[in-house]
């Protein structure tokens, strides 16, 4: 278990490693300088703001110098808002971004858990098709469809719901935290029916079952730690899709998170952000799919025992 | 080939009804994506600026757009685009990952676990981001797009191959046909690739959907398809804009989109469950 997870965590270096590099000469490959786009800049100003910036210096000093100002945690300044740095625009977002999502994965988990292990117990009946066939919805109902039909319904139509901000109005965080999280919620409902109709079957079950448990203690206590494994693994690749839902959520409904940030600084060009933002993301998935990794290792008793 | 596995699997999913509406719909709109030059009753770009937004009618069954634009000629062009992406992208994806999951899984040992640890790496990576990096950099371009989902959905696919390619390689006939000496490409070709055709076709059904959904993510975004061209996502993108006071622009588009999702899960599902009928009973 233990070399598990030494293995794994030393894995983590190389990869951030490469994703920096290779995004920082993907970004140097793109045409035009980052003042190119501003209304006409006299030469010596833009001279002035190159070197300001450090642009002059061969491609491979800046990847020296970005990279050791990178291992101590700066990720330089933002080339679009001046005077403010990437680090400082990463920490103003995301406590609104991890607020959201964090809702999300509630709502997705709470939803998706209750309505997957009752499908799956009362199988082929009535309180098993119906969360199905809404949880099929919500996978065939993208996010950036779900949202605006939800702010046409509730904020437009009925008008019980503001339609946009975060934490302005009273209620303003429900739409988005649902827009986000329902997708999730269907995908988990679907993963942890499968799950627990594979491990119902297995003769542990019968045994809890033989030896007089409860019905209730069966299914919380044996069935559940096995058949939600799969809803374990699955929610470290969900961190990395609640980023993009979060692009879109937080264009939306005008959240001032992480995602937001993202898609703006892609459109304005603005290099350093985007290098820094990039950087900030895989570090996050690859810690989440490290965590989710290790909990469905460590929840199945084969391979907790195995080492 | 075992005939009886395809002929049952065939009968199973003519059976299952939710396939085979699946089915027919994709089948109606591939049909209208590709007449849709003939059958739309405007161009897609055609503007009727005496009419501006108008609500669905008899000239125009599902209403203009704010430029005067026939939405339903829009809808049906904007099919040719979205269908493209699923299936090329898709294509793309094959093509990596059914190379790349044989070849590690025929050659095992180092090969496979330095081929299988790669494809490790790269799950783990933000490959959203590093699309819209690309879209970014290199211009909203259709083939760029192509290539940059293929790239991003061919991992579970290279897994998926390599596995069962790993549990057909001690079979008797592949080494019957090692031992009289067929070359790689050729067992390739004649032994493993028809033998794991069945999970190929589940799983590039399940792709195309996921493709989908990716362009209208990026289009809704305004990194995907330029207009006056227009895929789903941009119809969407465009609809929610303006849904406060025209929501019939929004809602046609999207439901196009959300029926055309259902019919490929509902279609893919349904070969899963034909394919491997264990994963229906158990």
């Amino acid at each position: 278990m233990l070399a598990i997870f030494i293995k794994r965590i030393l894995l983590v270096i190389p990869v951030l490693f490469a994703v920096a590099s290779i995004t920082f000469f993907l970004i140097k490959l793109a045409p035009g300088g980052p003042f190119d786009a501003d209304k006409a800049v006299s030469p010596q100003v833009l001279k002035n703001l190159n070197e300001a910036y450090n642009l002059d210096a061969s491609n491979w000093e800046q990847y020296v110098d970005y990279m050791s100002n990178l291992a101590q945690g700066d990720l330089g300044p933002s080339f679009r808002f001046p005077g403010r740095s990437v680090t400082e625009m990463i920490t103003t977002g995301l406590p609104v971004t991890f607020e959201l999502a964090f809702y999300a994965i509630l709502i997705a988990l709470v939803m998706g858990v209750f309505s997957g292990v009752l499908a799956a117990l009362k199988r082929n009946t009535f309180l098993d098709f119906i969360p199905m066939a809404i949880a099929m919805i919500g996978i065939c109902v993208p996010t950036f469809l779900m949202g605006p039909l939800l702010v046409l319904i509730f904020g437009i139509n009925l008008e019980i719901l503001p339609v946009s901000g975060w934490g302005q109005l009273p209620g303003d965080k429900i739409l988005p935290s649902l827009t986000l999280g329902f997708a999730y919620a269907a995908y988990i409902a679907r993963l942890s029916r499968g799950g627990m109709l594979e491990v119902l079957n297995q003769d542990f079950i019968r045994t809890a079952r033989a030896k007089g448990l409860t019905e209730k203690m069966v299914v919380i206590k044996h069935a559940m730690q096995g058949g939600l494994i799969p809803v374990v693994s699955f929610l470290g690749p969900a961190i990395a899709g609640l980023l993009a839902g979060s692009f879109v959520v937080e264009t939306i409904f005008q959240i001032p998170g992480l995602g937001r940030f993202y898609v703006e600084a892609a459109f304005n060009r603005d290099y350093t952000m985007i290098l820094g933002t990039t950087i900030f993301f895989s570090a996050m998935i690859v810690f989440f799919n490290l965590l989710s990794d290790l909990a469905a290792l460590w929840l199945n008793p084969r391979s907790r025992d195995a080492s | 080939m075992n005939n009886s596995l395809w002929s049952d699997a065939i009968y199973r999913l003519a059976r299952n009804k939710a396939a085979m509406l699946g089915a027919f719909i994709l089948i109606l709109l591939i049909i209208a994506a590709v007449l849709a030059p003939w059958i739309s009753p405007y161009s897609y770009s055609y503007q009727d600026l005496n009419l501006g937004a108008s609500p669905p009618s008899a000239d125009h069954l599902l209403g203009t757009d704010i430029l005067g634009r026939d939405l339903l000629s829009r809808i049906l062009y904007g099919a040719r685009i979205s269908l493209l992406v699923g299936f090329v992208a898709t294509g793309v994806a094959l093509v990596i990952g059914v190379s790349w999951g044989i070849i590690a899984g025929y050659s095992g040992g180092k090969v496979d676990s330095i081929m299988m640890r790669i494809v490790d790496v790269l799950y783990g990576l933000p490959f959203i981001i590093f699309i819209i990096l690309l879209m970014v950099i290199f211009g909203r371009n259709l083939w760029l797009l192509f290539g940059a989902i293929g790239a991003v959905e061919w991992l579970t696919m290279a897994r998926i191959v390599r596995g069962q390619v790993i549990g057909l390689k001690n079979q008797e006939f592949v080494m019957a046909a090692k031992a009289m000496g067929v070359s790689n490409l050729a067992m390739f070709r004649r032994h493993l690739l028809p033998n794991i055709l069945g999970p190929i076709a589940v799983y590039a059904t399940l792709t195309i959907p996921q493709v989908m959904l990716l362009e209208g993510f990026l289009s809704f975004l305004g990194l995907g398809i330029q207009p006056p061209m227009s895929s789903w996502g941009t119809l969407i993108k465009d609809g929610v804009e303006s849904m406060e006071e025209y929501s019939w622009l929004l809602i046609y588009p999207g439901l196009t989109f959300t029926i055309t999702l259902f019919a490929l899960n509902f279609f893919g599902d349904g070969l899963r469950d034909a394919l491997d009928p264990k994963t229906t009973d158990n």
